[in-house]
Order: structure tokens, then sequence, then C-alpha cells
């Protein structure tokens, strides 16, 4: 996983709650391996028409917010199904991360082991974020991770909360399976007290 | 490991016997106990391979496929597309390298893998139960904590058979009283996430209480865990009584002699003591449920049966009033008009919210002697579901009424076997999510219970499922 420090990029608004990992990346496509890439396939449905042309009014088709990096959502981002392609497919496009009111649970997981930062916002700093990228689209947001703030496009800065474990991991681009191999002691000794003590289990 | 000190909710003593590390900030790594594989785990196992790591523990992961398979036939030779049958062919090359025990496609045990687990006696109480799918929550009407996860964590637990968490919050759900003729654990569920919303349970564990749901068999309470993220919760849980003993004793996986006896002393202490504190609890009466349908593509879009297409002026706020306006335009509905006109072109019956014996027995019942007027079909969840539901003659009764009775899997519910609603068609079904797209490009979802689903396929519209038991 690349590592996550600081990010200075364009920001995209997307004012509907509930974007839910259907929607994200459609069922139909899931059966593509993760190296396959995932970017041209993000929002598939409401980025494109069936004959692949762009929808004119979706965001993302927006010639200024098209490279953005930053995705500034609404209340229960990423909700639904467990499809860690959701986050690959919102990495792939280039989104390193989404500032909302509320994620979905999983999907709050899933990011970060992708390098994706999920950032947690009152309701009214992401509208007002929204509406600043809305009045000036192309603008940038940081995010500053070791910091733990986010600049506005006005420079306005926020604070967001994130769990130490998750920002170590993100910081130094932890493999996680890895450094939980190198506990493999601990997990052995209990394992054996708990077989012994519940032999059913 | 944790013993709790002073009075401890279900999930607080499952989660507590469960730890191995508990870091000064919070991440804590957890024992998994039963880790459930199906056909849409490739990329875990590929990672596996990339790293050159075995699986630790093939003793307590179980493997079947469902997603992919065809409800048309059995065999890899039923699914006509190349990639949709390598995801099974992989599940099964997969299986065997790292030694996972597999119900395979031709195996009577194979099906929806929430249906199998427990089935099986796989899942059991005090467990800690995960599965690369979100509704892994359903395990938890066995007395367990059962939670989705995505690929990476799959790879994690295949690994090294633990997961680092941080702590949910613990919500308590009670729904007291009886639930009215025709009112099932499905409207039970939808009335709930109507009541919270689709975030309403984000971060928490939710234990579903009260006399309303401790009368309810492990079906019913299989299907109320079931939706559980459907309310934003990753995991749902039922403390474990009598009724999880009966079910769970002969079962091919359930502890057996002596270890039954230890286990069943050990699961009475599970429940949730007197005076445990929840960091939020919300009550709902059992007789105010009617039978639920949704209306939009969020599941929190459900209202009673007897009720209108709400208006999106009266929304609260404009980000709300605009989602709603979006939601009908879709779904082509008009705000007033009457729940029980709207016509459906397809019914389904089925997924891992409502394809067990119970469900498929309620939906016969009220099947019998009638006629579908839309394509309608049955998928049940497994393999011994379906070979239940023929040994009872269910299937006949099905038939005769017009619905196709297919073979096991997730089907409509998600579509990614191929068993789609074409755009702008209108399916009632069992299944768990609304969501634009779910069931197929364009497809308009209204989720409903079993019996709620026959009513449809009879009556060609939505219909209230009372109404049609006071003439049977």
């Amino acid at each position: 996983m690349e590592p996550f420090r600081k990010i200075d990029e364009v920001a995209a608004p997307m004012g509907t709650p509930n974007v839910d990992t259907d929607q994200i990346i459609p069922a139909r496509f899931l059966w593509r391996m993760r190296d396959d890439g995932w970017g041209h396939l993000l929002f598939n449905d409401l980025r494109f028409n069936d004959d692949g042309s762009e929808k004119p009014q979706f965001v993302l088709n927006r010639a200024e917010y098209r490279p953005a990096r930053v995705l500034v959502a609404d209340r229960n981002f990423g909700c639904g199904s467990s499809r860690e392609h959701a986050v690959w497919s919102l990495y792939d496009y280039g989104f390193r991360a989404v500032i909302a009111p509320s994620f979905g649970d999983i999907f709050f997981n899933n990011s970060f082991q992708n390098g994706l930062l999920p950032i947690v916002q009152p309701i009214e700093v992401c509208e007002a974020l929204r509406a600043a990228l809305e009045q000036k689209p192309g603008a940038h947001i940081q995010v500053d991770l070791e910091a733990q703030k986010i600049i506005a496009p006005d420079g306005t800065e926020f604070d967001f909360t994130i769990d130490p474990f998750r920002k170590e991991c993100l910081l130094a681009g932890t493999d996680e399976v890895r450094f939980t191999l190198s506990q493999a002691d601990k997990i052995a000794a209990f394992e054996k007290t708990y077989e012994n003590g519940m032999p059913w289990m | 490991m944790t013993i709790m000190a002073g009075p401890a909710t279900l999930f607080e003593k499952i989660w507590g016997a469960h730890e191995i590390v508990v870091r000064p900030d919070g991440a804590t790594l957890l024992h998994i106990d039963r880790h459930l594989v199906h056909d849409g785990s490739n990329n875990a196992f590929r990672t596996l391979q990339e790293k050159k790591l075995p699986v630790r523990r093939p003793d307590r992961t179980f493997a079947t496929p469902d997603h992919y398979v065809s409800t048309l036939g059995r065999g890899l030779t039923a699914i006509n597309d190349p990639n949709r049958r390598s995801m099974v062919e992989d599940l099964k090359v997969n299986a065997k390298e790292t030694g996972v025990t597999l119900f395979d496609l031709g195996d009577k045990r194979q099906g929806i893998v929430h249906v199998v687990g427990p089935e099986q006696g796989l899942s059991q109480p005090g467990m800690i139960i995960v599965c690369g799918d979100s509704h892994t929550a359903t395990h938890g009407a066995m007395g367990a904590l059962a939670f989705g996860v995505g690929a990476s964590e799959v790879a994690h637990v295949l690994a090294t058979q633990t997961l680092w968490q941080k702590k949910p919050r613990n919500m308590r759900i009670t729904v007291d009283g009886e639930l009215g003729p025709g009112v099932h654990a499905k409207d039970v569920i939808l009335a709930i996430i109507a009541k919270i919303s689709a975030a309403g349970g984000t971060g928490h564990a939710i234990e579903y209480a009260g006399s309303a749901i401790r009368s309810l068999s492990i079906e019913g309470r299989l299907t109320i865990c079931n939706m559980s993220i459907e309310a934003g919760a990753r995991a749902g849980m039922v403390a474990p009584d009598d009724t999880t003993f009966e079910y769970l004793q002969g079962r091919p996986y359930a502890p057996k002699g002596a270890d039954w006896d230890k286990a069943l002393s050990f699961w009475r202490t599970l429940p949730t003591d007197e005076g445990a504190a929840f960091d939020r609890e919300v009550h709902l009466d059992a007789a105010e449920i009617a039978p639920m349908v949704t209306w939009g593509t969020s599941p929190e879009s459900a209202s009673p049966i007897t009720g209108n297409v709400p208006d999106p002026a009266g929304a609260g706020d404009a980000v709300r009033r605009d989602s709603m306006e979006r939601a009908l335009n879709y779904m082509g509905l008009e705000p007033g008009m009457a729940l029980s006109d709207i016509k459906v072109d397809r019914v389904f019956i089925g997924s891992c919210t409502n394809s067990r014996i119970e469900d498929l027995r309620a939906a016969a019942k009220l099947a019998n002697g009638r006629k579908t007027v839309v394509p309608s079909m049955v998928v049940p969840g497994s393999g011994l579901v379906k070979a239940q539901a023929e040994a009872e003659g269910l299937d006949a009764i099905f038939r005769r009424a017009g619905f196709e009775w297919r073979e096991a899997g997730c089907s409509m519910c998600v579509g990614m076997n191929g068993d789609l609603v074409a755009p702008g068609e209108r399916c009632a079904s069992t299944s768990n999510r609304n969501f634009v797209g779910r069931q197929g490009k364009g497809a308009r979802t209204h989720l409903v219970s079993p019996v709620m689903a026959v009513a449809a396929a009879v009556s060609g519209k939505l219909t209230d499922v009372r109404t049609l038991m006071a003439r049977h």
C-alpha cells in the first residue's frame, strides 16, 4: 500500500445521501481481478450512457472536476455491499480522500486497507465544502494526515479525528497481514488457551 | 481475553472473549472462530498466493459458491458465461489447494453462505464469524457476533485467523408485543430501518431484544439480523435461548456428547445481564407493525402497505427532497399514489434474507390454490432447503400456482449469476436491497416479505396480504 501523507488536489462535490457501493461499482463487473484496473468503471451507470458515451451532467464528466482526487460526499457514503471493488474503483480513478458526514462501516474499513482516506466531518462542513466547490469548480482541498487537518478552498481549516492505529498504518503504508504475523506467538498462545477451554469452538 | 467485571451485554461478552491484543489506542486483534467464503473470494486467495502465505486455519474456514451459480441447473456446465463460471471454478481450486472445506455444486449442502452456516450448525452462540459479504450479520441470530468484511480483511483472516477492529458502540432495539396476522420478521426489520434510517446503526453492533423477537423462530431471527447492514450496522444479534439450542442440536457441525453439555452451559451465560448499559436504546411496539413495502431506492424508504407514496415536498431539507425526487423518478412513481395501486411485472422469492424453509412454507401456504399473474420465481436458499421443501410438496404447490422452482443461490437479489430484472421492470422481491440497479440496470425493486411477494404475484400489484388471508 502507498503511504498517505499530505495532498493538495482538485476536489469534486457529490451531494447525494446513501451513495451505495452498487452505485460506485455495479455488481456485473465484480468477476474482474484487482489488477485488471477499476478506475474506468467508477460510478459506471451514473457516469456513462448505455452506448458508452458520457452523461454530461455527472460531476466527474465536467472538465474542471475530472482530475479530482478528493470527493466531498453526503450522509452514509459507501453503504451496502462489502465489495472492496468500490474502494479500488475510487482509488484507481485517482481519489485519495473522501470527506462525508458518515460512511458505510465496511466501506470505511476497506478504504484504509487500500490507502484511501475516509474523513468524517459534520454535515454543515460537508455542505459548505460542496458549496465552495460548486462555486469555484476545480478548486483544491488540502488534506494533511499527519496534522489531521483539511484546508478548504478559502483557507479555512478543519480538524478531523482518525483512529491512531489506522493513521499509523496509512502514514507508513503498512502491510497489515505482515504486521499481524509479527505477533504470531501471541496468536498461537491465545488459540491454545481458548481451544483448551472451549474444545467445541 | 477480557472477563467482564460488572453487568455486560451479549456483544461485550463475546468481544471480550476474543481479544488477543488490545493496544492503548483501542485497536484490538480479535480471534475469528469461523470464516465463511464464497465465490467472490478469489482476490483474497490471490493475495495469499502473492504473499506466499498458507491459510492459517483451514479447519475454521468453510466455502460454498452462491453468487455466480446458475439457478437453472447444477454443475459448472449450467453456467453459460465463462467469467461467471471461472469464479466458481476458482473457489473449487482455491479450496482444494488450501484444504478449506467446500460445499460445492452437486453437494446438497451447497447454498447461500448465510443459509448454509446456521443450517450446518457452523454458526454457534458466542462465536465471532466473518465472511466477505455484508449480510454476514445474519449469523448473529444464533447468538454470535458476525460481520461482513472486504477482500483485504478476508485475506487477513485467511492468513492469520484474526482481525484488527475497533470496538463498535452497542445498540439495543427492543420489539415488544405480538405481531399481527400477516406480519412477519421481514416487516419488523423494514419497520426498524424505516424508523432509525439506513445509517441509524452505523458504528454499532445491534442486539435485537423484546418479546416479539424472543417469540420468533430461528429463521425469523436470521431474517432480522440479515438486514442489520441495511440500517448501517455491521453486526446484529439475538441472545441465544432454548429456541437457538433446539435448532442447533444434532446439526452436523454442532457440538456432540460431553462437548454439547459444556457448550450449552457456556451458551447460557451469554445473554445480556440485567442492568448492562447500551449506548443507544430503541423501542418498537410489535402490534403497530403492518406488512411493509419499500417505495424508494434505499431500504429506509419503507412504509406500511396501507400507506401512500410520500411527497418530496414534505421532506425536511433540500438534500432529502432532491434524493426523494430522484428515487421516485427512478422508481416511476407519483407522490400520493396508494402503495397498493403499484403494479408489478415480476416477483422474486429468495436471497439470504428470505429463502429458508419457513419462508417457503409461509409463501406456499398462501400460494396454494392461487395463480400468479406475473412471472414469478422461487429460489431456495440451499440444496437442503430445496430437498426439504420438495419432501413437503411445496415445490408442487408453487409450480401449480405458476411459480418457477429453481436451484439454490443468491440469484435475482444481486443478479451476478444472470438472473436479472429487465430495465424499467418492477419487481416485488424478498431480498434485502432496493438500490438503483441492484437487480439489474434500470430495475425497480420493492422489498417485501415472502407472503407479501405471493400476494403481489397473484394480484399483479403490491397487495396487503391480510386482504387475501381474510378471503382464504
